[in-house]
């Protein structure tokens, strides 16, 4: 029967839907919490422009990874869900305020409502995002697979600092594609703030990557208790923060979002690599948490199916709105 | 005052599945229509048809576009206040709402901005598929739904290992014995609802003489399929009433205000039922009707709440009034659609204002028919969250708080009031614009499927009088 280790497969899939999801949405996430300090309506109007194609195809992630965990890890679900209650709500309340700000604004013509919406659900839905990758890293208080701690026992300082770090990390992710796809006052603002969120991005990861080793046992062995490869991981993260303060200084346009990217990645293995296998630390490993093999093999032919046509179709969008952003210009 | 999680919870999803169920129940049968006015357009190249699919292609995007949003907040409630019944019914319903997302998805990446946005760019035969597709695949999209819900009422084709629901059949448990007719009755309460708001607002249209040719045929058209599907639609309803009485005989007891199991039931068209003392007051019925209805015998036995303890009873007022609202509305449907046949044999179908203004007044009513059939089957299964194997206290989420609960509850509130009062006041802007609204594209939106809203252009607002942006 274990021929294949369909929990090991449907891992990957997770781990890829989710990092698709902090890059895609992240960036216009990232627009939305910039959306109050732009230098004016016309930079408002390029930088709603430049998410506009493909904002809702950049939530797609979060949906399909969403039921793909009931489906394939439904403790996951089952105890993720009731221990961020209060996040989860903040979250999805932040991202529906947004999207039909988004929606509305375009068709309004009083614009400022829409855009306090537009701006206030991107930075709480970005917070709670952050603050619910930090509560993983804290882990859950479960017994017998069920979640038995209170409600704000996901608040803490240390997912205070990763809601912010996040906050800070989408907003970077968000004013390097500004450089990308903006040009003139927009863009010279976009290149006159990336370094400040650079720095406040390299505090709080920097603060982060020490604080974790010191309070989380299984972290500090798995780092520290071999100098192996995946110190790697790290060296490449800083490596990417090089070359896009590099690429800032030269003002090159595609390349600060690509490191920016590339920073976002082997940060975000890095977490994968801290706490695997465990997917509900500290207690239960992904194969703890698998659903019947049945049930995740008979879920994951569907998968197998729909995620290159949403890859294709994304590409094909990503494609189809490439160049530079104007603000009165349409596409069609 | 101490707050219960479960009856907090249990208010909370109600709120919110009933506002979702809102949206897709009728863009399922506005698809439909769609699809079909596409296909008399091909066929008949009649310009009127396309106009017609034009105007209501903009609402479905709107109503598309709620619905899904509505949904997300759906697919979380699951985990949040039910997380027991989540993790213990994971391996059936885990895969299947995962593929009503996946059914969604595709059919958004391949069609839906075909239908939405491909009218001039794509030959007529490839739209017309496109929206054909659209329609088939938000039946898809239900059959998931309802197979999972079906489920919950009839569970079959599992069996619980250390409280964990197995598979043992997955034909047997997505086909189980409530789904074909819970799906029949919900497909023909799509098209209604569609029939009715689409037959409304013609209506509404005709009165203000504006259109009157597009509209006249969408009335009639309407109007048509009305007179079918509306005496049907008590037919499938009475099939799905027998099915429930062999499945769940105390919630039929519940929705007859049934007590003792007796012969000879009279059919109550009025009490006020009460679980305290297990009886109802102020009883209006008409003889034995309920026995025959249920039996096919005007002496046939039917069962009584009496034979399950108090415990187990449902809210027995609540589904017994839910369900006289739910058939009263539908009697109304079948008078509204004979009125129709009989004006238009009389030859004053376009004319008869006081018959067009009941039309319009009649748009709200299938959504409430709706939610209230609803109200009957969900509330009509409590204590049962799984009928006979898990209960809605065994499934609720351990650690949720009353307070947590009330805080999501308001907020919940809040959220859909702001986002769901400015979407339907959206469409009442499209409705208002109508079909003469000239679209030669004086807009800066990009427009996108994934972004279903962006096919409709009519200005959410009055121009501002001191201008905003500079």
């Amino acid at each position: 029967m274990e021929l294949i280790d369909l929990s090991l497969i449907w891992a990957v899939i997770i781990g890829f839907a989710i990092i698709m999801y902090v890059l895609m949405d992240g960036f216009d996430l990232g627009v939305g919490i910039l959306f109050p300090f732009a230098p004016d309506e016309q930079s408002r109007d390029i930088m709603m422009n430049s998410v506009a194609p493909v904002w809702d195809g950049n939530e797609t992630w979060l949906v399909l990874g969403g039921a793909g965990l009931l489906g394939a890890f439904p403790l996951v679900y089952s105890t993720f869900l009731p221990a961020l209650y209060i996040g989860v709500f903040l979250m999805l309340a932040g991202l529906i305020f947004r999207g039909v700000a988004f929606e509305f604004r375009f068709k309004a013509n009083r614009k400022r409502p829409w855009n306090w919406a537009f701006a206030g659900g991107s930075t709480v839905a970005a917070f709670a995002q952050g603050a619910v990758g930090g509560a993983y890293v804290q882990g859950f208080n479960t017994v017998d697979k069920v979640y038995v701690g209170g409600a704000f026992d996901w608040l803490t300082p240390f997912t205070v600092m990763t809601g912010l770090g996040l906050l800070a990390g989408y907003a970077l992710l968000g004013t390097t594609w500004l450089i990308m796809k903006s040009e003139g006052h927009t863009q010279d603002w976009a290149y006159r703030i990336t370094p400040r969120l650079l720095f406040a991005v390299l505090i709080v990861f920097g603060l982060i990557s020490v604080w974790t080793p010191l309070v989380d046992d299984f972290v500090r062995e798995r780092w520290f208790g071999n100098l192996g490869i995946i110190w790697v991981l790290p060296a490449l993260a800083l490596l990417s923060t090089y070359i896009l303060w590099r690429a800032v200084r030269k003002r090159q346009e595609g390349m600060p979002f690509v490191a920016t990217m590339a920073m976002f990645i082997f940060t975000y293995l890095g977490l994968l690599v801290s706490k695997w296998p465990y997917m509900v630390p500290p207690n239960y490993t992904i194969w703890d948490a698998a659903s019947a093999p049945g049930s995740q093999l008979f879920l994951l032919i569907g998968m197998l199916f729909i995620i290159p046509i949403v890859l294709a179709y994304t590409a094909w969008t990503y494609w189809v709105f490439r160049g530079k952003v104007r603000a009165d210009a349409g596409y069609h | 005052m101490e707050l219960d999680p479960l009856l907090l919870s249990r208010i909370q999803f109600a709120f919110v599945v009933s506002f979702h169920a809102i949206f897709p129940v009728f863009s399922i049968g506005l698809a439909s229509y769609i699809a079909l006015l596409e296909g008399l357009f091909y066929k008949t190249g009649n310009p009127l048809w396309s106009r017609l699919s034009h105007f209501w292609i903009k609402i479905f995007a709107v109503v598309f576009g709620m619905g899904v949003v509505s949904g997300i907040v759906m697919s979380f409630q699951f985990g949040t206040n039910w997380s027991n019944f989540s993790y213990a019914t994971a391996n059936f319903i885990g895969p299947l709402l995962s593929y009503e997302v996946i059914t969604a998805f595709f059919l958004e990446a391949a069609f839906l901005g075909v239908l939405l946005f491909g009218r001039n760019k794509v030959p007529p035969g490839t739209h017309l598929f496109a929206a054909g597709m659209v329609a088939l695949g938000t039946f898809i999209s239900s059959f998931w739904i309802l197979a999972t819900n079906s489920w919950m009422h009839t569970p079959a084709g599992v069996e619980l290992q250390d409280g964990i629901f197995q598979i043992t059949s997955w034909t047997e448990a997505i086909f189980n014995p409530s789904f074909p007719y819970r799906f029949m009755h919900m497909g023909l309460a799509s098209f209604l609802t569609g029939g009715f708001v689409v037959a409304g607002v013609s209506a509404w249209y005709l009165l203000r003489g504006r259109d009157v040719e597009a509209n006249r045929k969408a009335l009639s058209m309407c109007l048509w399929l009305l007179l079918i599907i509306a005496p049907a639609q008590a037919v499938i309803g009475d099939y799905h009433g027998l099915n429930t009485l062999e499945h769940q005989p105390t919630k039929v007891a519940a929705m007859e205000g049934n007590w003792e199991t007796q012969n000879g039931v009279p059919l109550l068209l009025f009490a006020i039922p009460s679980k305290e003392t297990q009886s109802n007051s102020f009883e209006i019925g008409i003889p034995k009707l309920a026995s025959f209805i249920l039996t096919h015998d005007m002496n046939g036995e039917v069962p009584g709440l009496k034979e399950v303890p108090v415990a187990e009873q449902p809210p027995v007022a609540l589904v017994f009034w839910s369900f006289r609202l739910m058939v009263g509305i539908g009697v109304l449907m079948i008078l509204f659609a004979f009125a129709g046949a009989w004006l238009r044999w009389r030859g004053q179908l376009y004319d008869h204002r006081f018959f067009l203004r009941g039309m319009s007044w009649m748009i709200g009513a299938p959504f409430v028919a709706v939610i209230a059939g609803w109200f009957v089957t969900e509330t009509g299964r409590a204590p049962w969250l799984v009928q006979g194997m898990m209960s809605h206290s065994e499934g609720l989420t351990p650690s949720l708080t009353g307070a947590m609960a009330l805080f999501t509850l308001i907020g919940y509130i809040t959220v859909y009031a702001v986002v769901f009062t400015a979407g339907i006041y959206y469409i009442t802007r499209i409705v208002k614009a109508g079909m003469e609204h000239d679209e030669s594209g004086d807009t800066d939106e990009v427009e996108r499927p994934s972004r279903p809203m962006s096919a409709a252009h009519i200005p959410f607002d009055k121009p501002a009088t001191p201008p905003t942006s500079g």
